[in-house]
């Protein structure tokens, strides 16, 4: 039984020689390979083919990795679950019935259910933690400008990062060591990490380790996670690491900051789908505007356009100052409340997702409570920093992931913390 | 209730600002969707003003020549070309 977690399977060699040689990793399909389709899970894109290959997937290919094939996502990265894309939805190997968790959740699928060794997603508020949650594997965030962003097809650039997926901690560590580091090509990457080696990081070692554990975080979540997540906390305790509560009320506030910045930058990005680059050719009569909204209209699903037409009204006369400057302010709120939180914990540490995969199709028609599901990642986006996610146990038979949030750049001690977790 | 009431007319005109046709059913639905998520939003309202430091520097470099996509290729993925241009409807 097919999982869909690939929209496209193609091989592409790497290198005879390199760290990754002799492993296999799968793209999403967001991710421009070059010679090889790159859809963003969208039938805008059904048949583009990028000219030119993504920083990452050069740095994959330099570093020997064999790539399998493009992986299903939501359309353009835009949701929760995978079942926004327009090639259908990935099912979760865990339990077929249920999401994989989105919005890369054919890079989370493959690799947890073995049809790569690694993988790749992008995460713009949860998109690789959250389906690394849902599938039992481990994800992780990088800080914003550690890893380049040339190639990958834009959704909300402020809060964007391309990040791996592993069956283990190490491997996820591994990949992250041959993607990071500055590229020309991509003027918000940052120095740190130009010689930062991550792999070696994961020995397990939390011994002293300060974690914060955010209540609001915990507040609200599933019963049957918060059991689960407390039960690896207090394994680690058992390892030597000390946990204290921490309060960061701006989080209250965090998935409507996060909703207004990401729908306005998609609704600038997404003007580019005019159907004159790229995009299907339609029988459309008229002038151009007339001719854009008809390509449109047909190119895009329903989340596409609701966060298209979302972010244009909150950025339009009027309403700007409403939405959008508070916003912003929400966000450098939640950057102080993170910077005070860490000043007095190693890292910080929370469920990555307050409820249990989703059955499929359970949260299609009420596109708010898929929203609120983001509650737990998208305040580290908005504060640009680090976090991974890492299989914490099941309940129910269904995985649940413990989020680790750390310092700036700080990546090495979230991935040491995440090592010691059984 | 939202203090941003949303209703089909608003929807047509925030679709026509950005240049997406909606049929009537799409119309309807996104008037209560967005009601719905446009008075969640309403809680932003008591966000204090905070002072962000940016601790960013610019990035330049030097302005020159770089190998770029050739003119076949940047063409490789439109729908219509003419005589090596992307070809568009007309403007008005």
């Amino acid at each position: 039984m097919s999982l869909d977690a690939f929209i496209t399977r193609e091989t592409i060699d790497g290198a005879d020689d390199g760290p990754l040689a002799g492993h296999t990793v799968a793209v999403k399909d967001n991710i421009s390979t070059d010679g090889v389709r790159t859809t963003c899970g969208s039938a805008m894109l059904d048949d583009y083919v990028p000219p030119y290959d993504a920083t990452v997937v050069e740095r994959l290919k330099d570093a020997g990795a064999t790539i399998v094939g493009k992986t299903n996502m939501d359309e353009f990265g835009m949701g929760t679950t995978t079942e926004t894309s327009a090639f259908g939805p990935t099912k979760n190997p865990v339990d077929e019935s249920r999401v994989p968790g989105g919005s890369s959740g054919g890079s989370a699928a493959a690799v947890a259910a073995g049809e790569a060794d690694f993988a790749l997603g992008s995460d713009t508020g949860g998109s690789v933690r959250c389906p690394a949650a849902f599938c039992g594997v481990v994800g992780i965030k990088p800080t914003y400008g550690l890893v380049s962003r040339y190639g990958l097809v834009a959704y909300a650039n402020s809060l964007e990062q391309i990040g791996p997926f592993a069956r283990t901690v190490e491997g996820a560590a591994e990949v992250l060591e041959v993607i990071a580091g500055p590229d020309d090509n991509d003027a918000t990457t940052r120095e740190e990490g130009a010689d930062a080696t991550y792999a070696d990081a994961a020995d397990g070692d939390v011994e002293g380790l300060t974690i914060g554990v955010p209540t609001e975080l915990i507040e609200g979540a599933d019963e049957r996670v918060v059991e689960t997540f407390e039960d690896a906390l207090a394994d680690l305790e058992a390892q030597g690491a000390e946990t204290h509560e921490v309060s960061l009320p701006s989080v209250e506030r965090a998935v409507q900051a996060y909703y207004v910045i990401a729908m306005s930058e998609a609704s600038s990005n997404l003007a580019r789908f005019d159907g004159v680059r790229y995009g299907p050719a339609t029988e459309a009569e008229g002038n151009w505007n007339e001719t854009f909204a008809a390509v449109r209209e047909e190119g895009f699903g329903d989340e596409v356009k609701r966060r298209i037409l979302l972010g244009t009204y909150a950025l339009s006369a009027g309403y700007h100052d409403k939405y959008y400057a508070k916003a912003q302010d929400a966000r450098a709120w939640l950057k102080q409340d993170f910077d005070e939180a860490l000043a007095e914990a190693d890292v910080l540490a929370s469920p990555t997702m307050p409820v249990l995969p989703f059955e499929l199709g359970e949260s299609l028609d009420d596109p708010l409570q898929m929203y609120l599901a983001d509650a737990n990642t998208v305040p580290v986006n908005l504060a640009n920093l680090p976090a991974i996610s890492v299989p914490a146990g099941e309940a129910d038979g269904l995985p649940v992931g413990l989020q680790l949030i750390g310092g700036a750049f700080d990546e090495r001690t979230i991935i040491r913390a995440a090592s010691a977790v059984a | 209730m939202s203090e941003t009431p949303v209703d089909a007319d608003e929807v047509r005109h925030v679709a026509d600002l950005a240049r997406i046709d909606l049929d009537e059913d799409e119309v309807d639905r996104f008037a209560v969707q967005f009601a719905d998520i446009l008075s969640y939003f309403d809680a932003l309202d008591d966000v204090p003003e905070v002072e962000a430091e940016a601790d960013l520097v610019n990035v330049m470099r030097e302005d020159e020549v770089r190998d770029g996509l050739s003119q076949e290729e940047a063409l490789q993925n439109a729908p219509e070309t003419e005589d090596g241009y992307f070809k568009g409807p007309s403007v008005s």
